[in-house]
């Protein structure tokens, strides 16, 4: 975490610069600036922290991959923004569990945000499914996925680390994983 | 070639690891090969997914970072509109309070029943005639006393067991007072202060306002005199100084207060309520005003409550006169002249003592 910038609110093209070089400190001072507008907003309208969290986390991950992959214009004030997703995604939650009551009370001021919400939730229900798949998969696969899909090492190191012989029992084995994580994948899919 | 086989030059493929000729041949391989081509872009699509959900996973674990490190709950405290303390008291302690108000109304109705209260309020209507019960013997002596005493040994040994008070309302004889004094007798005994009793007749009832008409029918009486206080006809108001002198024992006992409400027990409106002290005996009485008027007959009280007694109002005593049938009326005329109008309190009552009158029932 670097300390060369300052503590408080950071400024909405801070915040753009910020993630788009991958700032933990920028998007440290982003979520605890308007995390508590947030919490007000959600446990006074019938929800609690954990609530606050989760909607709020959402809203931010929505935030950062619109900056990420370069189609966030700011049309409006950051928080402003951010409010209004938040907003409109626990608005859905509440009618989704029957409490809510038919009024919001409101602290900002706020936008039209459905399509942004849509696109993410989409998105969540895809990583949803890679979740379950790779839980399903099971050890030693799931690490060796993880290892070399996500966290990007080489077949090397795999390798010494599962105690292959060779490099390509090693590969053998990874592919037979990712069929069958393909499998698992697009089987839950049908079975939507 | 086998799948694996497969995979494992797409994967070389998409990551830049082939050489300029393998690339080359491999291109034209998929150009050709339609499902080597989709095979490539599924590939593609499907490790971008595992490695976006990785950044996804990751982003999240960083995010729960920070905000562990936020105190949520202080914020909470901060952030949370408090509702008005007796809405917060309300909702923490609604069954407490609701508990304690159940049985405090609990306690207010089984009081309530134990002392009587619930029960009909019209036993606490109590006609005023009296019924001399435990001072009957001295009430005779008294009496044999008084007529003893009287050297023309006018009066009569009239002794009576229901007492109430009566006035005159002609100065031929007429005499007022309640239905409920006479009740069930056609002759009675009326007494004047100064001891003289002269036996009169009911010559009119009328039960529904508690009005009865005596005539004197005695060889010893003469004439009352003019009446010195005159019937008044219109109502009168509230917050009017009143009095009222009766018999509720045997001398005359004035009673002053203030009329206090122009219906009388529920609302009776031919009644109305006053604040005079009476007592058994004051029935029948005369309620006079500051000026002499006079303005109803005393005829109840309200026994739990002091000093709420009922008159009739003077209204219906007037019409009661008029109901008369003509052949009993002999000569009533009721007197319009207020001869106390311009005396003080002491002088009324000495001119009004002469036409006030004990009644005396033999029942």
């Amino acid at each position: 975490m670097s300390k060369e910038s300052n503590t408080g609110i950071p400024t909405d093209s801070e915040v753009i610069l910020g993630i788009l070089n991958n700032s933990e400190s920028v998007l440290k001072r982003l979520y605890v600036a308007y995390f508590p507008m947030v919490l007000q907003l959600i446990i006074n309208n019938n929800g609690d922290g954990d609530d606050a969290k989760d909607v709020y986390q959402e809203a931010i991950i929505i935030v950062y991959n619109k900056i990420k992959t370069g189609d966030f214009e700011l049309s409006s004030k950051l928080k402003t923004y951010i409010y209004s997703i938040c907003r409109r995604l626990w608005l859905k939650r509440l009618s989704q569990i029957n409490r809510y009551g038919g009024d919001i009370k409101d602290f900002q001021e706020f936008l039209t945000v459905d399509d942004e919400t849509e696109k993410n939730n989409e998105r969540d229900i895809q990583f949803n499914k890679m979740g379950d798949a790779l839980k399903l998969l099971g050890e030693p696969c799931k690490t060796i996925i993880e290892d070399f899909y996500i966290n990007n090492r080489s077949m090397k190191e795999i390798c010494e680390e599962f105690g292959y012989t060779n490099a390509d029992n090693a590969k053998t084995q990874k592919y037979k994983c990712l069929q069958r994580l393909k499998k698992l994948f697009f089987q839950q899919n049908k079975g939507e | 070639m086998s799948d694996n086989q497969l995979l494992e030059v797409i994967e070389k493929y998409l990551n830049g690891e082939m050489t300029k000729d393998e690339r080359a041949r491999f291109e034209i391989l998929r150009n050709e090969n339609a499902e080597i081509n989709g095979k490539v872009s599924e590939h593609k699509h499907f490790t971008g997914l595992i490695k976006q959900y990785g950044e996804r996973l990751e982003l999240e674990r960083r995010l729960n970072a920070i905000h562990d490190e936020i105190d949520v709950q202080t914020l909470e405290d901060e952030l949370m509109i408090h509702p008005s303390f007796v809405v917060r008291m309300w909702r923490n302690h609604h069954s407490k309070i609701s508990v304690a108000a159940s049985i405090a109304i609990f306690a207010v109705l089984c009081t309530l029943f134990f002392t009587g209260y619930l029960n009909t309020r019209e036993i606490n209507y109590v006609k005023l005639s009296k019924e001399v019960h435990q001072i009957k013997n001295t009430t005779d002596q008294l009496n044999n006393k008084v007529n003893n005493l009287n050297p023309n040994g006018k009066g009569k040994n009239s002794s009576g067991k229901f007492r109430g008070t009566g006035f005159a309302i002609s100065s031929n004889g007429f005499i007022v007072t309640n239905y409920h004094v006479i009740e069930g007798n056609d002759t009675v005994f009326v007494q004047n202060s100064s001891g003289e009793s002269f036996k009169a007749k009911v010559v009119y009832s009328e039960p529904q306002t508690d009005i009865a008409i005596l005539e004197i029918k005695d060889p010893s009486f003469k004439t009352f005199g003019t009446i010195p206080y005159a019937f008044k006809k219109v109502e009168s108001d509230i917050g009017e100084n009143v009095f009222t002198v009766g018999y509720p024992r045997d001398a005359m006992v004035l009673g002053p207060g203030f009329l206090t409400a122009n219906t009388g027990f529920n609302g009776d409106t031919t009644q109305y309520q006053v604040s005079t002290p009476v007592d058994f005996g004051n029935s029948g009485g005369p309620l006079l005003d500051n000026r002499g008027n006079l303005i109803g007959i005393i005829n109840a009280k309200e026994s739990h409550v002091e000093g709420a007694a009922f008159a009739v109002k003077s209204g219906y005593l007037l019409k009661a006169i008029q109901d008369i049938p003509d052949s009993l009326k002999n000569g009533l005329n009721t007197n319009s002249k207020n001869t106390l109008a311009s005396l003080n309190r002491v002088q009324q009552i000495k001119k009004l003592q002469n036409y006030v009158f004990m009644i005396k029932v033999n029942q």
